[in-house]
């Protein structure tokens, strides 16, 4: 049998095994399900009232898209704890002994993060209609918009793939992680419009991907003006996973874990 | 063409940065044999076995396993050994037979035959009860046959062990080491690192002995053991007082003067000169009342101790150097 099967059928070994792993790992779901809650109640009835979004009756319908993005970044946190753990337990050297594809730990690992992030998706779907949200796009439109939102989420589980292989610990993985997505979350579209920000950040703002993938977000969910944010969202993300998955796998091949 | 050795080390080098951690070790293991790999924490061992299962890039020298190169050929050479690490490496979020069904497929037996197989380890490591159970559940010894038996899924003609009994209650030590044998008999080839003298004692048939990256002895255990001497007679005296009288009556027994410290006397055994029970018979007409006596035969740890100047067991907070 030549490579490609065999990295194909390892891959979905790998990601089975990951799956059969997140029900037994209910600490984790907070990553995913609690927290980002937290979020939208934090942003809909502490600060949300202090926004202007021009062009928005009502600032949950200008929020949801943008907090859901942040959710599939935070996505990437699962990815991270995932493969920090098997280093440190040794299960990425037992995988590396084994004659399987140097590609199916990581693919394994990151499409299994899509499940997780499917879930993250229909949870804030649900407190966002709970608290005021509605779509005002069509259902086609709508499909597109999670089909961005899971590529966006694939993405960033690749870079956290790649954070979490040059990490020493979950710990570390964890800071580095914050330190990314911080300035990369709130310095974008995601929470206020950038024209409200002093000009400097404005720019880094319109220029962050975050920005365009909230935006095509946005256009898909609600019907703002889209432009050419949603081809720009996807192929930032095609982009993103090409690189970081090729940094990656090349590292997972030099990985030495102690 | 005569049969080539299933692991064969020549001049193998690796450096962490200014850490030498192999300066150039040379190890052989004929097919079916147990190969022990002897040091304290720090020495090696660890790093050998990295690299020989291609989990590490050597600097310099050659090793081959089963016949391949562990460099040019490890994409092949995966398919033929078997690991089991230092610290076990179970999945604690899988069950036993998840974890083994995996290792099957990804060894790509195929999704039955790896079921199967993973049935047929569960039960030879008393593993069946457990088998449905999250291994996060498993004792320390369980998880161990667990580890071991991930190594053995494929059935790999080479095994490499690192510190398989670390930390393992002497019973399930025992069960190991039953187990180890048997796949040795079966044809088996074993790569052993261990601190434990009496296990590479009991294991292997030939050991390595390696201190600060270089192997400093190579042999069997006997003949390790010969290189310390042969055979002493140890007396603990009932008095310390009587060392002076002890001495005297078993000096003309021995080549050298019996040496006493705190009312233990050592001295070489001469079997010639009528050994143990004249050595009872002396004493006996001395007046030196004595506790306990008996032949001690030389133990790994003297060779160690004899070889390196200290004893094999370090304090276990000094790590392998760069594991």
């Amino acid at each position: 049998m030549s490579a490609l099967p065999y990295a194909v059928a390892d891959t979905a070994v790998v990601a089975r095994r990951n799956l059969l792993r997140i029900p037994r790992q209910p600490d984790l779901w907070v990553s995913f399900t609690i927290q980002p809650v937290m979020f939208v109640l934090l942003f809909v009835y502490v600060f949300g009232g202090a926004i202007q979004t021009p062009g928005y009756d009502d600032y949950v319908d200008f929020l949801m898209p943008g907090i859901i993005v942040q959710t599939m970044s935070f996505g990437g946190f699962v990815t991270a704890i995932g493969l920090s753990d098997d280093l440190r337990k040794g299960l990425i050297d037992r995988f590396r002994s084994l004659p399987m594809s140097r590609s199916a730990v990581l693919a394994g690992r990151t499409l299994a993060d899509v499940a997780t992030n499917t879930v993250a998706i229909v949870v804030m779907v649900v407190v966002g209609l709970l608290v005021g949200f509605s779509f005002s796009s069509s259902p086609l439109e709508v499909v597109a918009g999670f089909g961005l939102l899971l590529l966006f989420g694939y993405a960033f589980s690749w870079i956290f793939a790649f954070i979490a292989l040059n990490s020493s610990s979950a710990e570390g993985a964890q800071a580095l992680g914050f330190m990314l997505i911080f300035p990369l979350t709130f310095a974008s579209s995601a929470f206020v419009p950038p024209e409200s920000m002093p000009s400097g950040l404005e720019a880094f703002a319109n220029a962050n991907p975050f920005s365009t993938v909230v935006d095509a977000t946005r256009a898909l969910f609600v019907g703002a003006p889209a432009g050419d944010d949603v081809w720009l969202g996807v192929l930032w993300c095609l982009g993103l996973i090409a690189v970081f998955a090729t940094l990656s796998v090349y590292r997972y091949k030099r990985t030495v874990s102690t | 063409m005569a049969q080539e050795a299933a692991i064969e080390v020549h001049e193998l080098r690796k450096s962490f940065g200014e850490v030498q951690a192999l300066c150039g070790i040379d190890l052989k293991a004929p097919a079916g044999t147990i190969l022990g790999l002897l040091g304290p924490n720090g020495a090696g061992k660890t790093t050998a076995v990295r690299i020989l299962t291609t989990l590490l890039p050597p600097d310099g020298g050659s090793a081959r396993v089963a016949g391949l190169d562990v460099v040019r050929d490890a994409a092949r050479l995966r398919s033929q050994i078997g690991l089991a690490g230092q610290y076990a490496a179970v999945d604690e979020n899988l069950t036993g037979s998840e974890s083994l069904e995996m290792v099957g497929q990804l060894y790509h037996l195929g999704r039955a035959p790896s079921r199967e197989r993973a049935r047929e380890l569960l039960e030879r490591f008393e593993l069946t009860d457990a088998a449905d159970r999250l291994a996060k559940t498993y004792s320390g010894g369980m998880r161990r046959r667990l580890d071991l038996a991930a190594a053995l899924v494929a059935r790999p003609p080479v095994l490499f062990l690192d510190e398989p009994t670390t930390g393992l209650d002497p019973r399930s030590r025992l069960q190991l080491w039953e187990t180890i044998e048997a796949r040795v008999a079966a044809g088996t080839t074993v790569l052993l690192t261990t601190q434990y003298l009496d296990e590479a004692d009991r294991l292997a048939d030939r050991i390595a002995v390696i201190d600060h990256g270089r192997v400093i002895a190579e042999g069997t255990p006997d003949e390790l053991k010969s290189r310390v001497g042969g055979e002493r007679l140890e007396v603990t005296l009932e008095e310390y007082d009587q060392e002076p009288a002890a001495i005297e009556a078993l000096a003309p027994l021995a080549d050298e003067r019996p040496v006493c410290e705190h009312g233990i006397l050592v001295m070489p055994l001469n079997r010639s000169a009528g050994g143990i029970a004249e050595a009872v018979r002396r004493l006996d007409s001395a007046n030196v009342g004595i506790s306990d006596i008996a032949v001690r035969r030389p133990t790994l740890d003297d060779v160690f101790i004899s070889l390196t100047g200290h004893a094999a067991e370090e304090p276990a907070d000094e790590q392998e150097a760069a594991a």
